[in-house]
């Protein structure tokens, strides 16, 4: 690191000499190989660099900066100041956006968080099938997410779809599902907990079967039931685990926006998220980048806090 | 059991000799076939529904007593939701974007996390930071910015609206290949690398020739990562392909479904499972490094 220091002026080409200056155009001759080094490595980063500067570093502070403009992407923008905010605010749309996705999260939480672990436990003691399980299991999660949704359309039609065909023949009351307002957010937790909870029950199972067997030898000895043992052997063994990805649930599950858009679209108050609202704002109806990118600014700073949060913890472990 | 890679190497919450005795193993086969038979109704039939309904005359799907078997196989559907509702178009499409980005991701990720890992430049941690740090933005955050950036690039203004690099250079920006790649060549011992120097290769020939054939199995899990995600992905596309003809599988699907012109709800199921059926064989081709890749990522958090 010092030597980057050496010279200043390139001096005259040295002779290969004795003394000091056989050892100044040694230390040159490092310089030049380091010099060339870092060229070769920033030729090989350049495209990289470039790729993630101009569509992840530079949209962070465009954002921010568009979100204190006005945009309509015809004129040239212009600088409102809080204004974007202040619009924000007044509109009601904007409050059922974080009523609704706070909902979302919530709901999909119950299921989508409890359901995994639950699923895992079980998969974990069962000694047959396991390739089956796991594959069934995660098949939803490779499937686009639209051909999911647009499924699940199909299953809700109140008229003949398949779920009410099924509470029919079984002389259960049907549902609205997707069309009746309160039945619509439930809906949209369902299909999109049976799209995603693939991958959470599997990162469970990994996370269990790396638990080390002496520990529920050792429990077992001491007179612990199956109860006593998920209790206080596999629930504090499984804490890390379960916080990471409770984390990581809540960030991807407040950015829902298929589910929305593709069954209640982004009009319907009783289902409107804050990324639907966010699309309507920009691309579907008023055409106003600068509102958008205000509230992409809220999200990403709600987010952010749990963003933070996920960091600490892994960071913690990592050292540990 | 027929995955060794799953199978428990330890004893698991309860223990084989409890599960011996003859109360434990009625209940534990009681359980093992009640969660087979619901795991095959929530996750098997769904797909299943999916695929037969698109066999079924329009007629017959739209029927008050829905059959669980075609009363006879019809693949008109398919047919014509192939040809006049021109899914092979968008499929072909999907393809296209789908090679291409992974082509771009992998060259452009692989030299990136080489030079950070074997070559060490100055300013390389920050720089590898900075990259991670985009894992941690939401995609949520950067969606309209990065519209406005990708219908206007800085210094160049080009606009790629419409063309197949708004999806595969912002694709190329992937801190995850990044990470696991760096990972994964800073465990390859650089004796490896100075014995290659020492006959006189360069530093591109010992990534091509030393350091890749080394990395296959990591190259295998980001590059099945790379296309499945491409495939799936429904957000970034419906906004930087908007004209119809540019567009993926996905959003032409939504735009159909959504499109005053009716499509007979047979010819877009047949559609969906069109979608479907590249993914279900990847993940049946692949799935020991879909699912190993999965758990890794688990234990590391």
């Amino acid at each position: 690191m010092a030597t980057s220091l050496a010279p200043r002026r390139p001096g005259p080409p040295a002779a290969p000499a004795r003394g000091r200056s056989g050892e100044r155009s040694a230390r040159r001759a490092r310089l030049r190989r380091r010099v060339a080094d870092n060229a070769l490595a920033y030729a090989f980063m350049a495209a990289g660099i470039v790729c993630f500067a101009v569509f992840s570093w530079y949209p962070l502070f465009r954002g921010i900066v568009l979100s204190f403009q006005q945009d309509n992407l015809i004129t040239d923008p212009q600088w409102v100041g809080l204004d974007n905010y202040r619009h924000l605010f007044d509109d009601p749309l904007f409050w059922t956006a974080w009523k609704n996705t706070a909902e979302f999260t919530g709901l999909a939480l119950l299921l989508g968080y409890a359901v995994p672990f639950a699923i895992a436990v079980l998969l974990n003691e069962l000694r047959h099938f396991r390739a089956y399980f796991r594959i069934a299991v995660y098949l939803p999660v490779m499937l686009p997410p639209i051909v999911s949704v647009m499924l699940w359309q199909f299953f809700y039609d109140p008229g003949g779809g398949l779920f009410n065909t099924v509470l029919r023949g079984a002389h259960l009351p049907t549902s609205q599902w997707i069309q009746s307002p309160h039945t619509a957010m439930i809906s949209l937790v369902l299909v999109s907990t049976w799209a995603n909870m693939g991958g959470a029950t599997l990162m469970y199972l990994a996370a269990l079967q790396a638990i080390p067997g002496e520990l529920f030898e050792a429990a077992e000895l001491d007179g612990a039931g199956v109860w006593a043992r998920l209790r206080y052997v596999t629930l504090p063994q499984m804490r890390f685990i379960m916080l990471v990805l409770l984390l990581l649930q809540i960030i991807s599950t407040m950015q829902v926006f298929i589910e929305p858009f593709q069954l209640t679209g982004f009009t319907d108050p009783s289902t409107i998220t804050v990324m639907t609202l966010i699309y309507r704002y920009a691309f579907a109806v008023n055409n106003d980048f600068g509102l958008a990118a205000s509230m992409s600014v809220l999200l990403f700073a709600v987010l952010g806090v749990f963003a933070a949060l996920y960091l600490r913890l892994t960071r913690e472990t990592d050292q540990a | 059991m027929t995955n060794s890679a799953t199978a428990p190497a330890t004893r698991s919450l309860i223990s084989d000799q409890e599960l011996a005795r003859p109360r434990n193993r009625a209940v534990y086969f009681a359980v093992l076939a009640v969660t087979t038979v619901l795991f095959a109704g929530a996750f098997l039939f769904p797909l299943y529904w999916m695929a037969s309904s698109a066999l079924e005359t329009p007629r017959e799907f739209a029927a008050q007593t829905p059959t669980l078997l075609p009363k006879s196989v019809h693949t008109d559907a398919y047919r014509d939701a192939w040809s006049q509702m021109d899914i092979a178009h968008f499929f072909l499409n999907t393809a296209w974007y789908a090679a291409g980005g992974w082509l771009i991701q992998i060259s452009v990720d692989v030299c990136a996390a080489y030079a950070l890992s074997k070559l060490r430049p100055a300013f390389g941690r920050a720089i590898f930071a900075g990259m991670l740090a985009s894992l941690m933005l939401p995609a949520a955050a950067l969606l309209v910015p990065a519209y406005l950036t990708v219908s206007d690039l800085p210094l160049l203004h080009l606009n790629l609206l419409n063309t197949p690099w708004a999806l595969w250079l912002p694709g190329a920006a992937n801190a995850f290949n990044i990470y696991v790649l760096r990972r994964f060549f800073d465990q390859i011992p650089g004796e490896l690398l100075d014995a290659a120097a020492i006959d006189g290769a360069s530093r591109l020939q010992t990534l091509l020739r030393v350091v890749l054939p080394l990395s296959r199995p990591v190259l295998a899990v980001i590059s099945i990562f790379a296309v499945v995600g491409m495939w799936k992905d429904f957000l970034w596309p419906l906004l930087v392909l908007q004209d119809p003809d540019k567009q993926t599988l996905s959003v032409a699907l939504h735009r159909l479904s959504t499109s005053t012109t009716q499509v007979p709800p047979t010819e877009m199921i047949a559609g969906l499972s069109i979608a479907a059926v590249p993914m279900i064989v990847l993940f049946l081709l692949f799935q020991r490094h879909i699912l190993g890749g999965l758990s890794a990522g688990a234990l590391k958090g």
